[in-house]
């Protein structure tokens, strides 16, 4: 046996398969702190410190959590997370609809994390409590092959991003079962980023775009919001030497003023991104303007599927009326949730009375104590901003 | 009383495996319940208010620990161990790292389901001997019990133990300074146990490290004597839960070093897989000790000539500053290192 997380060499701490691994060691300490040194003194030479640089991905918050890294920020660059976790931004009524379905007797395929997530009176699991067919799957295809396991309708209730929207746009391109269908809460994140940029409670300098969904979008995607917004944009990766290289870079243009898009990721995202994710994408989806949970209504940033593909949309090919739930009453604790703020950069999870205390992962209040992308869940995970 | 305790009081609440946890809701449970009409003894010198791993009596000059543990793992036969082994293991590392590693006397209760295979139960029985010869342990007394088909799931095992110690060391020992060490590998109970019971076949092979320990920390004990301030064994809640509580208890902070933690590859390789943070993983052959700086080197030194600590490490120490907290080192950053907040594996031991 050898000791774990040499720092470096863990399973997933390298690439392999070329040379020159010292280049590709993700987890140096040593280059870790140089890079928090930099950070520190292009952080003494801001004009007006702090810089407020928000995030938009669970993957990220994990990654900064799991290894502490807000512990090496200088006072001078205050990290925040945005609305990067697609569960916890999907609506009430979204999950209403789900929830209909599946009293209905339509059997729900979805993603464990939205399991938990409440509607206005209640979740996927609580039905499935109750006796409706409600299935966890890891994946679009997962939910095909559900479907054709079974007899009757399968709903995939879609959740995700981009990279997730794009596999769920190339199974309905590739002729599902006729029993399969698709309840999409698909969000688009680069508009809900100009929004929550101009929010008059949210300060920010600039942002670290998420590296995963640029790789099918391309960086070319947030030229617009430089440009409307004058912000600077960095993309960014996953491991904590991406995170810190990343925030160099941001703080550097935020520091000089820049108005620019830059690719701190370049080993997988291009400025064009995935050409082929993309087509499929914008073929079978139609971005329209939708209400993001707690935050606002955002024009252009929820995918619908287009008239082409109604056959597979799941809200037309079923009647559903959930109105019926929206009479009965939640958890009246969900009032006092404060996962809006949070996801717009404005609140802590730690500023939530419920946090920790009424709210935890075993017994959720809000989505973002469900979600393991949720910054509340993560947070309370691994301690959030430590003063350490 | 949070709107939440009153929300479950107007229902008509249930126990949940989140009970069973071992850590905040196993405590509100029992202390709302179970525990609230008890009396401790008036002596006791660590009783039932201080939720330690055993009790500590005065007792004709000496000091009296006794403790007791029922076991209900599923499945009861798993790679590296069983339920037997288990049941004995339990209780003598319970004793143990109260400082009692003579073990006086072990009393064994079992119940068992009606329909239940004869060979099965001579299997743990055989199992539950060995151990006790490994220990060094006296079966002294026992009990028997046959539940209806279906009341029951296959087979429970109940044991009390008592030995001296004659130098107690709680969960509330650690004073600021005090070298935090593990005497071997973390995360394999649980981690092989939730592999097997999912039916995962990793490539690896992971095993229970389910053993007695009371012959390593009596090695231990005799090095360091009264320097070794408090002892613990990680079981249900892990590594991150024992160290918190020790935190807590002993009102100091706890500062880990990630990289110095002796984790396998293979453990820490399933636990990506699986999703589950080695350290929030249940363990049973295992303690965690904390020693005055001076005697550190040598009680580790004693640790590692022994065959059940080879892989014995001085993972971090007791700290002034964060008290009742348990601060984790990355090797990049530091972050807090948190309790599982949810049963993650139902019936681990």
């Amino acid at each position: 046996m050898s000791e774990r997380n040499p720092p470096i060499d863990g399973p997933t701490g390298s690439i392999s398969g070329s040379e020159g691994d010292d280049e590709l060691r993700f987890r140096d300490p040593e280059k870790a702190d140089a890079l928090a040194d930099r950070l520190a003194e292009i952080g003494d030479e801001l004009d007006d410190p702090p810089a407020t640089v928000m995030h938009v991905c669970g993957s990220h918050e994990q990654s900064i959590a799991k290894f502490g890294l807000r512990s090496l920020l200088p006072e001078t660059v205050n990290l925040v997370m945005g609305p990067g976790c697609p569960v916890c931004v999907t609506n009430m009524p979204e999950v209403d609809e789900a929830v209909a379905l599946a009293e209905k007797g339509v059997t729900i395929a979805t993603y464990g994390d939205m399991l938990k997530v409440s509607g206005t009176a209640k979740s996927l699991d609580d039905v499935r409590s109750e006796g409706a067919d409600v299935r966890v799957v890891y994946g679009t295809q997962d939910a095909v092959e559900l479907a054709e396991d079974l007899d009757g309708e399968v709903v995939f209730f879609a959740t995700g991003f981009e990279t997730t929207a794009a596999p769920t746009a190339a199974v309905i391109r590739d002729d599902p079962p006729e029993n399969f269908s698709v309840l999409s809460a698909h969000k688009y994140i680069p508009p809900a980023m100009e929004i929550v940029a101009e929010m008059p409670d949210t300060e920010i300098d600039g942002y670290l775009a998420a590296g995963n969904a640029a790789i099918i979008t391309g960086h070319g995607i947030f030229d617009g919001l430089v440009d409307r917004h004058g912000l600077p944009v960095v993309v960014g990766g996953f491991e904590p030497l991406d995170i810190l290289a990343g925030l160099v870079k941001l703080v550097e243009h935020v520091r000089d003023g820049d108005q620019t898009v830059e690719n701190a990721y370049p080993r997988c995202v291009t400025r064009d991104g995935n050409r082929v994710a993309k087509e499929q994408l914008w073929d079978v989806f139609e971005a329209v303007g939708g209400e993001w949970r707690g935050i606002a209504h955002i024009p252009n940033a929820n995918l619908q599927l287009r008239d082409e593909y109604a056959e597979y949309d799941a809200s037309k090919r079923f009647d559903v009326d959930a109105s019926y739930l929206r009479e009965q009453s939640g958890s009246r604790l969900l009032h006092d949730c404060i996962c809006g703020d949070i996801m717009a950069g404005a609140a802590d999870p730690t500023d939530c009375r419920l946090f920790g205390e009424a709210c935890t992962p075993a017994d959720p209040v809000g989505a973002c104590m469900v979600s393991s992308e949720g910054t509340c869940k993560i947070w309370h995970e691994y301690g959030g901003r430590p003063d350490l | 009383m949070s709107e939440r305790a009153r929300d479950s009081e107007d229902n008509d609440e249930r126990v949940t495996l989140t009970h069973g946890s071992g850590g905040q809701a196993t405590r509100d449970l029992v202390s709302g319940t179970l525990a609230a009409g008890f009396e401790d003894a008036p002596d006791s010198l660590v009783g039932l208010q201080d939720w330690d791993d055993g009790a500590v009596l005065p007792f004709g000059g000496e000091r009296l620990v006794v403790t007791t543990d029922t076991h209900v793992i599923q499945p009861p036969f798993f790679p590296g161990g069983d339920i037997g082994r288990l049941a004995v293991s339990g209780t003598v590392n319970d004793l143990a790292v109260m400082g009692a590693t003579e073990v006086r006397g072990l009393t064994s209760a079992v119940v068992v389901e009606a329909n239940y295979p004869r060979r099965n139960l001579e299997r743990i029985a055989e199992s539950m001997s060995e151990t006790c010869r490994e220990a060094s342990a006296p079966v002294v007394s026992g009990d028997t019990k046959v539940m209806g088909n279906g009341e029951l799931d296959g087979v429970t095992i109940n044991t009390t133990g008592v030995g001296i110690a004659e130098h107690v060391t709680p969960d509330s020992g650690l004073s600021p300074d005090d070298v935090v060490l593990v005497t071997g590998t973390i995360g394999e109970h649980g981690i092989s146990l939730l592999a097997e019971r999912e039916g995962i076949d990793f490539e690896a092979e992971l095993a229970s490290d389910v053993q007695p320990l009371n012959g390593l920390l009596g090695t231990a004990l005799a090095v360091g004597g009264e320097s070794i301030t408090a002892m613990k064994d990680p079981t249900r809640t892990g590594l991150a839960g024992a160290l918190n509580e020790m935190a807590r208890k002993s009102d100091v902070g706890i500062e880990i070093s990630d990289e110095r933690v002796p984790v396998t590859d293979d453990v820490t390789g399933a636990g990506e897989l699986l999703g589950l943070d080695p350290y929030q993983i249940a363990n049973e052959g295992v303690a965690i000790m904390g020693v005055e700086p001076t005697a550190a080197e040598r009680v580790l030194a004693a640790l590692r000539d022994h065959p059940k600590g080879e892989n014995a490490a001085a993972i971090g120490k007791a700290i002034g500053d964060y008290r009742g907290r348990v601060v984790l080192d990355t090797g990049i950053g530091n972050r807090y290192m948190r309790e599982p907040s949810k049963e993650v594996v139902p019936r681990i031991c």
